[in-house]
């Protein structure tokens, strides 16, 4: 019986009383499966006692038939459970949990397949540390670089090489020394620093609980050693105060307190806080909880502050140390990790969650893309599943940050599909950009409303949306002219014209449509505020395009037109010829033919061209204007 | 305060923070009560989320009408005791038809009590967001879920769309009629769940402590005669035996163990010296190989 079990059965107050003081680490495993990865975790499953005694049975004779000559494979403890996998299910990371006598673990198991970036980079969000394997006879590779990088991207400090299979090198110290040496002089380039190497067999059990005989020259901790001791939570401890607030907690007229997570140093009553980005500042009065008020809350604890004054703080601000508080910026340089298979597209509006506080985002061409094996930096216009890249980010308002590297929770952040709500991509902030200081909006005298006043009609975007050669530019022009007839302030943005000359230097790659569109939304805004009818004629496939566009100006001033003409009656008409040049591969990335056309699902007005006439559609559109009252 | 927090007070800290999260971006949320150890733990934390606040949702119960008589007895007690709104769902259909585990069997049991039970409370009601107390180390296809666990309009859960978490950055969003289900004890152990029990003073069904029990001995598990709906077959006669629960469902498919602990320590104890698995007595886990994730992706909990 061991020493933990004959505690339980003679003494289970002390048990539990010496597990309810355990501490927690997290941290994530890397290297691939060829690395003994899977052999270790089933180690340590094994070691703290995890193993059921009708697994330990199977696993004994299923070894004798294994790879091991007999000897107990730990490997099929994991593997066996790692078979959900064939069920062609993708379990991008899966979370292990283990304990022994000091600490309990919660271990992110991930993949090590390059194709896994991703994985990677989730399952060390979390984590406090990282294990990377390596064997002895292969050395530093280019997947341990790889892995290195990623990890000290999301700001892992603590790293343990375990230099693993040191049985079938004849437990040699040179090998050891030289990988060692060739490691820590490459970790140093990426700033790796807080490094302990441990010569192992996770097989046989070498440095894994206990010191090996087979390594005399060995004089560091052992793996678990390590693991149990290596300090946790101290990352956001020693920083200033910062807690992101979650939610009001307003049960009645005499309590309202702000709740959530301490993210960042410390805080107990009396001390004075900032809300950021309003700046106001009050004075924490309690510290509450359910079990009784704190003297002092820290970083990780879920708490609720209540404050000496009625300033105004809502989900999503940050309290911060009066003295030391967060930044506030609206335009960051960022690192990007791309989720999703679909690629990230320049200028589209995402979702940015960092936080509580979610909001509009459109990401920058990427600076220079990472390659993750070489670590070099390429030039990229986009960033497709599983890669990296540098970005500046432009919010539609400021938010409160850290930098990453300073504070994960505060600089961390996930990038949402406006259209899929699908998460599609994560990011660690670096800086604020200085324009977003320095370039500040000028307040015009002369608004919209003014100009609007002139016109005699209010103002706004009339955009036309569909195939090529569905009819949009005729209709358009129709309406138009009966505009100006009576007596309407118009102009006419048509996406052939527009090409020739504000963005002649796009492409019709997916990237450069979103371009297109975004140019395009924004020069209709600045005419709207003009108080112009702006009739835009723009194929415009995507959604999300068309949907940033109608954002970029004010509820009720977009008026989309679905121009809907089926496919093949737009190719049969073929006004310019582009279908057949299409077809014939002469163009590529067409609408219709291999790009594809994204129809409204709610446009203001739907036009079914087999049916109407371009006359008769550009009176409804009219009539519909007068409607929505843009005419008078 | 100590400077490092333990492993359990970072585990309520972050269940705390799961839950005002799913809260601050839901419109309708609600708590799956199924009256377990887990839903005890569930509710305590979100007690303290939300206080000096009542959680401000309700507890929803989809009963089988086949619970143990003391689960009920206790369900009603807590909501009282804490004046947290109770639902209690049985399925219209299920109610009229008389389904029962013995003449249906346990597989159509469970589906049409629990799996269209619970989807027709969700519709009912137009919940957005419900709160379960399930554990990643319980089971395989748990341990594949996310804490935030998208469902579609129809309840299903597609296991190749889920999101990755990263940090304690949820994505909540959804369209509309996509739900989600969310579980705020993904990373507590059945050892964390006791434990906290224990520290906490939580109060549990004494089903889970030992006591002489009328029990008859079926297909090798011990079947407690809670009522006379169980059908004795020949030669069946209930004995006084002492047993308890290790996890609490329906009657008939609830298999007790032979057990004398009668302390909160003793059950501990017994569960840590134990050599097979929490959910070994449970007769529908073993209905066929996968059956779990099969269930989930049909809207099981």
């Amino acid at each position: 019986m061991t020493v933990p079990s004959r505690l339980i059965a003679e003494d289970i107050e002390s048990y539990l009383n010496v597990h309810q003081h355990k501490s927690l680490l997290r941290f994530i495993t890397c290297g691939s499966v060829d690395d003994g990865k899977s052999t270790l975790i089933g180690r340590l499953l094994y070691e703290s006692h995890l193993v059921f005694e009708d697994h330990l049975e199977a696993l004994e004779a299923d070894s004798k038939t294994g790879t091991q000559g007999g000897e107990l494979d730990f490997a099929l403890l994991v593997d066996g459970l790692a078979a959900e996998r064939e069920q062609g299910i993708t379990i991008d990371v899966a979370y292990r949990f283990f304990s022994t006598e000091k600490r309990k673990f919660i271990v992110a198991d991930t993949p090590g397949h390059e194709q896994y970036t991703r994985n990677m980079v989730t399952g060390a969000s979390t984590a406090e540390a990282a294990v990377i394997l390596i064997d002895a006879r292969k050395g530093v590779l280019t997947q341990t670089r790889r892995h290195s990088y990623l990890v000290s991207l999301l700001g892992i400090g603590k790293i343990v090489v375990a230099v693993n299979k040191l049985d079938l090198v004849g437990y040699s110290r040179d090998v050891f020394d030289t990988i060692e040496a060739e490691y820590r002089d490459f970790a140093a380039q990426i700033g790796l620093t807080d490094i302990v190497c441990i010569p192992m067999s996770a097989l046989r059990g070498d440095n894994i609980t206990e010191p090996s005989q087979n390594t005399p020259w060995y004089h560091g901790p052992t793996l678990l050693g390590y693991l149990e001791t290596v300090p946790v939570g101290q990352h956001a401890k020693d920083g200033p105060f910062r807690m992101p607030v979650q939610w009001v907690n307003r049960p009645g007229h005499d309590f309202r307190g702000f709740s959530g997570v301490v993210v960042g140093g410390r805080v107990r009553p009396g001390d004075r806080v900032r809300v950021v980005p309003s700046g106001q500042q009050s004075t924490v009065v309690r510290v509450v909880t359910m079990d009784d008020d704190l003297d002092e809350a820290v970083a990780e604890q879920s708490v609720t502050l209540t404050l000496a004054d009625e300033i105004d703080v809502s989900r999503g601000d940050v309290l911060c140390a009066a003295d030391s508080p967060a930044g506030s910026a609206d335009q960051f340089e960022a690192h990007v990790v791309w989720m999703a298979e679909n690629e990230m597209m320049p200028g589209r509006p995402y979702l940015l969650k960092l936080g509580a506080r979610t909001v509009p985002v459109s990401l920058s061409r990427p600076k220079y893309r990472v390659d993750v094996n070489t670590l070099e930096h390429a030039a990229a216009t986009t960033l497709a599943l599983n890669e990296i890249g540098v970005c500046n980010l432009n919010l539609d308002r400021p938010i409160a940050f850290d930098p990453y590297a300073e504070n994960r929770d505060m600089g961390g952040f996930v990038l949402i599909d406006r259209l899929t709500n699908a998460t599609v991509g994560a990011g660690m902030l670096h800086f604020a950009l200085r324009r977003s200081q320095n370039v500040h909006w000028q307040a015009i005298d002369v608004d919209k409303a003014a100009q609007a006043e002139l016109k005699g009609h209010r103002p706004c975007v009339v955009w036309f949306t569909g195939l090529s050669g569905a009819g949009k530019s005729s209709i358009a022009n129709l309406v138009e002219k009966r505009l100006h007839a009576l007596g309407a302030h118009t102009t006419l943005l048509d996406g052939d014209n527009v090409r020739h000359g504000l963005n002649k230097d796009l492409g019709f790659t997916e990237a450069d449509r979103v371009e297109n569109i975004r140019r395009v939304g924004e020069v209709s805004r600045l005419m709207v505020n003009a108080g112009l009818v702006v009739l835009v004629s723009f194929i415009s496939p995507f959604r999300s395009e068309r949907r940033m566009a109608r954002d970029m100006v004010d509820e009720g001033e977009f008026v989309e037109v679905f121009v809907d003409t089926p496919l093949d009656v737009a190719e049969q008409r073929d006004v310019k010829g582009l279908y057949r040049k299409a077809r014939r591969g002469e163009l590529t990335n067409f609408t219709g033919i291999d790009s594809p056309y994204e129809a409204p699902e709610n446009p203001e007005i739907r036009i079914d061209t087999t049916v109407t006439v371009p006359e008769a559609a550009a009176e409804e559109i009219v009539n519909r204007l007068r409607d929505l009252g843009v005419l008078r | 305060m100590t400077d490092t927090l333990t492993h359990l007070q970072r585990l309520e800290a972050e269940s705390i923070h799961i839950m005002r999260e799913a809260v601050a971006e839901s419109e309708r949320p609600v708590m799956l009560y199924s009256i377990g150890k887990d839903s005890s733990v569930m509710l305590h934390l979100a007690r303290k989320a939300f206080f000096p606040a009542l959680p401000p949702f309700p507890l929803l119960h989809v009963d089988t009408t086949w619970k143990f008589k003391q689960m009920y007895e206790f369900r009603d007690k807590t909501a009282a005791e804490l004046g947290i709104d109770l639902l209690v769902h049985q399925n219209p259909e299920c109610v009229e038809l008389g389904i029962n585990p013995f003449t249906h069997g346990s597989a159509t049991h469970t589906d049409m009590w629990k799996t269209q039970g619970l989807k027709q409370a969700l519709d009912m009601h137009r919940f957005d967001l419900a709160f379960g107390g399930a554990r990643r180390d319980e089971e395989k296809s748990r341990a594949k879920e996310r804490v935030f666990s998208l469902r579609s309009a129809q309840h299903r859960w597609d296991p190749k769309q889920q999101r990755p978490e990263l940090w304690r950055t949820y994505n909540v969003r959804r369209n509309p009629g996509e739900t989600m289900r969310v579980f705020p004890l993904s990373n507590w152990t059945e050892l964390d769940v006791w434990q906290y029990i224990h520290l906490e003073e939580i109060p549990i069904v004494p089903l889970y402590f030992g006591a002489p029990r009328p029990v008859v001995e079926r297909d090798g598990a011990l079947i407690m005669v809670d009522d006379d709906r169980l059908p004795l077959f020949d030669g069946e006669e209930p004995q006084l035996r002492s047993v308890r629960f290790r996890t609490l469902g329906c009657y008939p498919l609830s298999g007790a163990v032979e057990s004398t602990a009668d302390t909160l320590t003793a059950v501990i104890q017994e569960m840590l010296l134990t050599t097979t698995s929490e959910r070994q007595g449970r007769v529908i886990d073993h209905d066929s190989a996968g059956s779990m994730e099969k269930k989930k992706q049909e809207g099981y909990f």
